[in-house]
């Protein structure tokens, strides 16, 4: 690499170099662009897998342009907010095209989301000295998960509402304080303008902020500890004389430039056509009850959340049975909750040697088969209406998913694993 | 600290502060200074949450606007709900007229029933605590939410075979997950509901008139 001539070329206060350092003089410009980009060095074996964390990025940016534009236009009321939608719709100029951005954005999210960890839990990212990136990206789940709920009652239609109130009951599972939590939440008796007002609020600037800055200290920490990989051999352990790991590429012209933009642009191109071809997506990005306004008095035939959320909403109607005499619908809750947040302490229970599925042995790449099946039927289960078969068959998969992590320390630990190489391979 | 350089190996060749650090201080007096400090602070966040915290419970507007509300029921034809349906605290309140023939089924002793006698749960006044659920066994007054997650049941009160239950006698079903409740608005066992419909405070100032909000008790 350029390391031994950049230290060498003498400086020179002309042209560009010139604005370069007197920026420099005063703020870490080339340090900080060397530090994560030019000079990041990141394993040479990324592949397809790695496209997913600067795509949320982009969807990120996605969501925060079309969100701040779209407030220019919404009025956060009971009584205007699913007619402010229908201006939007009609009467802003391109105002259809920046809502549909948006609502697609958010399916966007979850798609690249969902993709970008389940990349983690191939390749063991999650594992030591990862854990804490591990942690803020759940951290970042969640809020994105809250951000999404919140977002999802501004449109005030039926499905809004319900939906939002049958989550928002959730908390009044909780024994004891539960009913007054409930009101507290709300500010009301009921689901109202009031607490659209305040779900506003925090779509708009409580989560945002929360999550632009968990973004920020993600590629911190990413940077500090330095990327893993789909062979998870530690690139950091083989340097060469200058301390550069053999293994490792600049991240910056190799990655940004070959690897991320191509992506970048395909991923625009199905976004795009999706937002202009499909951008209800059949019911499944915008549900049908949600183009009728919030009714309070009227629950839609069939509440089903957006697809993003069915694997849980699965999951919390499989608990069925009352437990300790606390009702049924708690145990739900807890249910929901901790699949939601039980892939945080995977640090801890993976076991095994090695860190890649390539290295692993057959248990673990079964379980992880059967943990992704069990998602996709949960997601299914999720959107349809509650019969016996179907909730049995959500107990069975709740059962797998939680037996994936509960189960790990066990078979990570007594299964055979392959020899993992002392460099990456292509 | 001092002691960033060793860990960094950095080349920054500023002296070592041969401060206050290194010389005798109160370590005693600092200790107690940071913890008199955080404790002082932590009651300052605690009283500064208060307005941040109260301010999300329901406003003066909102309680105002959930005050007691009159009810005409002249319109309620036998054997059906009051439609369109009227609202109280904006939720749903069904108001249902019984003719014997559904009275003498609720009377009937049901094992179905996870709470026939209207025991449990929070919202069932004394005056619910009879077979038909109310001050007037024909009539019936009840809080349109399910007791699981809080949609609103719809009525099927015909006495025929359901796609939900073929041995239907009547009453309401949750179209969102399933409950069943009876023509007094008691949940059948088994369904994701744990409680019976909630019986709103509501007394009859007429024959056709009722406030619902408020009964003898709290007037």
């Amino acid at each position: 690499m350029a390391e031994g001539q950049e230290k060498a070329a003498p400086r020179t206060d002309k042209g560009l170099m010139g604005v370069v350092n007197w920026f420099d003089d005063r703020f870490p410009l080339m340090e900080t662009w060397n530090y994560h980009m030019a000079r990041y060095w990141a394993p040479k074996n990324f592949n397809f897998w790695y496209y997913f964390g600067v795509l949320s990025m982009v969807v990120l940016v996605i969501q925060l342009l079309t969100g701040l534009w779209l407030t220019m236009s919404y009025v956060p009321s009971g009584e205007g907010a699913f007619a402010s939608v229908e201006y939007i719709m009609r009467d802003v100029e391109y105002g259809w095209l920046l809502r549909y951005l948006h609502s697609t954005g958010a399916s966007a999210f979850f798609v690249v989301v969902y993709l970008h960890m389940f990349r983690g839990m191939m390749y063991g990212s999650y594992r030591k000295p990862r854990e804490l990136l591990w942690l803020i990206g759940m951290a970042i789940f969640v809020a994105l998960m809250a951000e999404g709920f919140f977002g999802y009652l501004l449109p005030w239609g039926n499905m809004s509402y319900w939906g939002a109130q049958v989550i928002v009951s959730l908390v009044g599972a909780i024994p004891v304080i539960g009913p007054d939590l409930m009101e507290w939440v709300r500010g009301d008796f009921l689901m109202s303008g009031i607490t659209l007002n305040r779900f506003f609020a925090l779509h708009v600037i409580a989560l945002p902020l929360v999550l632009v800055m968990l973004v920020f200290v993600h590629i911190v920490a990413l940077h500090h500890v330095g990327s893993n990989n789909p062979d998870g051999v530690e690139i950091k352990k083989n340097k060469d004389a200058n301390g550069i790991p053999v293994d490792g590429i600049p991240f910056h012209p190799y990655y940004t430039i070959g690897h991320d933009l191509p992506a970048i642009v395909m991923f625009l191109i199905l976004f795009c056509l999706v937002v202009f071809y499909a951008p209800e997506m059949g019911g499944y990005f915008l549900e049908k009850p949600n183009f009728e306004m919030a009714d309070p008095l009227k629950t839609p035939d069939h509440i089903a959340p957006v697809w993003y959320y069915t694997p849980f909403y699965a999951m919390l109607r499989a608990a069925t049975y009352p437990l300790f005499g606390i009702p049924a619908k708690f145990w739900g809750f807890v249910v929901m909750a901790g699949a939601i947040v039980v892939p945080a302490v995977l640090p801890w229970l993976d076991r095994s040697p090695v860190k890649s599925m390539r290295y692993k042995g057959m248990i673990s790449k079964a379980m992880l088969g059967l943990f992704v099946i069990c998602f996709f039927i949960l997601g299914y289960l999720g959107t349809i209406a509650p019969s016996p078969e179907a909730t049995l068959l959500a107990q069975i998969c709740t059962a797998i998913y939680f037996a994936y992590f509960v189960l790990m320390p066990w078979y990570t630990r007594v299964e055979k694993t392959k020899p993992v190489p002392d460099r990456v391979t292509t | 600290m001092s002691s960033s350089e060793s860990a960094t190996g950095g080349t920054n060749s500023e002296p070592q502060p041969s401060s206050i650090e290194t010389t005798g201080f109160n370590k005693q007096r600092r200790y107690f200074l940071i913890g008199a400090s955080a404790a002082v602070g932590g009651v300052g966040i605690g009283f500064a949450a208060v307005p941040f915290v109260a301010s999300w419970s329901p406003s003066a507007k909102a309680r105002a606007l959930g005050a007691p509300v009159t009810l005409d029921i002249s319109k309620l034809r036998p054997g059906e709900m009051l439609g369109p349906t009227p609202a109280w605290r904006g939720q749903p309140i069904f108001v249902v007229n019984r003719q014997p023939d559904a009275l003498e089924r609720l009377e009937a002793p049901n094992d179905d029933l996870a709470d026939p006698d209207s025991d449990n749960g929070e919202m069932q006044p004394e005056y619910a605590q009879n077979p038909w659920r109310s001050k007037r066994p024909e009539i019936g007054v009840y809080i349109g939410l399910c007791t699981h997650l809080g949609c609103s049941p719809k009525p099927f009160f015909a006495v025929e075979p359901e796609p939900f239950d073929a041995n239907w006698q009547g009453g309401f079903f949750c179209p969102c997950h399933g409950s069943r409740f009876d023509m007094a608005g008691r949940v059948v066992k088994g369904v994701p509901a744990p409680d019976n419909l909630p019986v709103p405070p509501y007394r009859f100032v007429s024959d056709t008139v009722l406030i619902i909000g408020e009964d003898e008790g709290s007037a």
